[in-house]
């Protein structure tokens, strides 16, 4: 049996957090539709909140201390990401976007990602479509084509079921057969001496 | 083993007490260190170079200068001097005259410098970085090393027929470390030309300057200046010093917090674990120096950085009378550890000795 890693970046700041919720509730429809390809899934979820120190520490000394460190090597790592934030103030929130901040910016080229938001009212639903989907489209991700946006309102209604199984479904199609790979390291392709020389 | 400190000239007002020294004040402070250094037993002396607020130090050679008439012993250095942005044919006359007045106790350490829009003050292309310092540095051998220079490049104007004056002191050009924090080929171009690499790893993890030190070496040996243990590795280092590990730790705690580069981030206590920073006890920093070692290999050069993040003058003066006493027992533990085929620092005397020698081993002709 193959094994997919699906990372679960969440910038939801309540306990328990309904931003959270929507993330679990799209990994577990994940997880599904790979079981039924007889694929396992190993899913890790990454609270924001808990690293929201470090990711400051980070943006102002230049390197990740070694909780953030590792939590950025899984997102790396992963075949997929699933990435859900609170709107706020018409956007993504802050937290959410210090965190893609410090991704090496070739992190999620090529991989695919799923972009999820929650709000306290229907009227943000395009916040996927002008803030998180650029933001991945610059990343180079491949951003699933249905994005899930989950208002107060929507929690218990089968419309919410509906669009995160379809949302899951292009996921594992997008998968593909490929694992995620290494991002390039500039010690692998060093140019000679002489060839630096002769500009 | 050479033991120095080296000062990015920062004027920072005192977070304990809010007063900004003067640029006289900090200028004259920066001197009052150095001579200070020797007094204590130091063996380097090194300045940076910057050419905006709020640092001083645009002009090392004029300070370097007049360090070196109120010295004896201490080596002059740089940390670093802008490879990039400065005309290599200047820097071969500005330092092969220090070089005679300081009766050869200088070497360079070259860097690109971390200043984005310093380039175009000096008519250079930051797009550029990497070819100005590999052409500059090119250039700045050959006028030390060739009388009359014939020379046509990308970055300047051609020269004919042209003698940079003073000639080194005796022949021997100043020997010349290369400094970098995350590029790849500075450690290339050290290791080609049989340079030293200094790794100023203080703000970050070790495992970051591992790799740069490891290529460094790996490079070193691959050129054929001696195996990857005699490369010439410096490393930087920054410390905090007070007979309590407590008091050292309370008085620099305000320092720490409000410092440029780090401040306002990480707890003194996760950046402690995290860099080579220490804040303890002068024992303290005896034994994390001595990890040094054992991360990156014996290595010849180990400078401190003492007088930032708006230190007073005398704070920073008890600090080199501390240094004066651990780096006599750091020389004396390094020195043992270290295997007789590890050479030490080039200096102006060793230089001069193996150019002199039969074999004139240490210039490889490039």
């Amino acid at each position: 049996m193959t094994s997919r890693a699906i990372a679960v970046v969440t910038a939801g700041l309540t306990q328990p957090s309904s931003t959270r919720l929507l993330g679990d509730q799209l990994a577990a429809a994940v997880r599904d539709i790979l079981a039924g390809q007889t694929v396992d899934t190993e899913v890790v979820t990454i609270e924001l909140r808990e690293h929201a120190h470090d990711l400051t520490n980070h943006l102002l000394t230049g390197f990740p201390p070694a909780a953030l460190r590792a939590v950025l090597e899984t997102v790396t790592g992963a075949d997929a990401v699933i990435a859900v934030t609170p709107t706020f103030s018409a956007s993504y929130s802050g937290l959410f976007k210090m965190f893609f901040d410090v991704l090496d910016d070739k992190a999620l080229a090529g991989k695919p990602v799923l972009i999820a938001a929650t709000g306290g009212t229907e009227r943000h639903s395009l916040v996927l479509e002008y803030a998180l989907r650029p933001l991945f489209s610059y990343l180079q991700a491949i951003v699933v084509p249905t994005g899930v946006y989950a208002a107060t309102s929507d929690f218990g209604a089968s419309e919410l079921h509906e669009r995160i199984d379809r949302a899951a479904g292009e996921l594992v199609a997008l998968l593909g057969s490929q694992p995620a790979t290494a991002l390039d390291d500039p010690y692998d392709d060093l140019t000679p001496f002489e060839q630096l020389l002769s500009g | 083993m050479q033991f120095g400190i080296f000062t990015v000239g920062d004027v920072t007002p005192d977070p304990t007490t809010g007063r900004t020294p003067t640029e006289a004040e900090r200028i004259k402070a920066m001197v009052t260190i150095a001579l200070k250094a020797e007094e204590v037993g130091l063996d380097v002396f090194a300045t940076g170079e910057h050419h905006n607020p709020p640092f001083v130090p645009s002009s090392p050679t004029t300070m370097l200068g007049y360090i070196a008439a109120r010295t004896q012993k201490l080596i002059l250095s740089t940390a670093t001097t802008l490879i990039t942005t400065n005309d290599p044919v200047k820097l071969a006359e500005d330092y092969a005259m220090l070089q005679h007045l300081a009766d050869g106790r200088v070497d360079l350490m070259m860097g690109r410098g971390n200043t984005g829009p310093v380039y175009p003050w000096f008519g250079q292309d930051i797009r550029q970085g990497i070819p100005l310092a590999i052409e500059n540095y090119a250039l700045l051998r050959k006028l030390w090393r060739e009388d009359v220079v014939d020379w046509e490049g990308k970055f300047r104007t051609p020269l004919q027929g042209f003698t940079s004056t003073p000639r080194p002191l005796d022949g021997v050009p100043p020997f010349v470390w290369h400094g970098s924090i995350r590029s790849p080929e500075i450690a290339e171009q050290a290791a080609y030309y049989g340079d030293g690499f200094f790794a100023n790893h203080i703000f970050w993890p070790k495992e970051h300057f591992q790799r740069l030190v490891g290529l460094y070496r790996q490079r070193f040996e691959h050129y054929g200046h001696g195996s990857a243990d005699q490369a010439i590795v410096g490393l930087g280092g920054q410390v905090f010093m007070r007979k309590s590990s407590q008091d050292a730790v309370d008085e620099f705690r305000p320092y720490f917090d409000n410092a440029p580069v780090y401040g306002h981030g990480p707890s003194l206590e996760e950046f402690t674990a995290d860099t080579p920073l220490t804040v303890g006890s002068p024992q303290e920093v005896i034994e994390k120096t001595l990890t040094f070692r054992d991360t990156f290999g014996d290595y010849q050069r180990q400078l401190f950085l003492v007088d930032h993040a708006g230190l007073p003058l005398k704070s920073v003066l008890e600090q080199l009378d501390f240094l004066g006493e651990i780096v006599p027992v750091l020389r004396r533990e390094l020195d043992a550890k270290r295997p007789a085929h590890v050479p030490d620092a080039p200096t102006h005397a060793s230089l001069l000795a193996a150019s002199s020698g039969p074999s004139n081993s240490v210039e490889v002709a490039r």
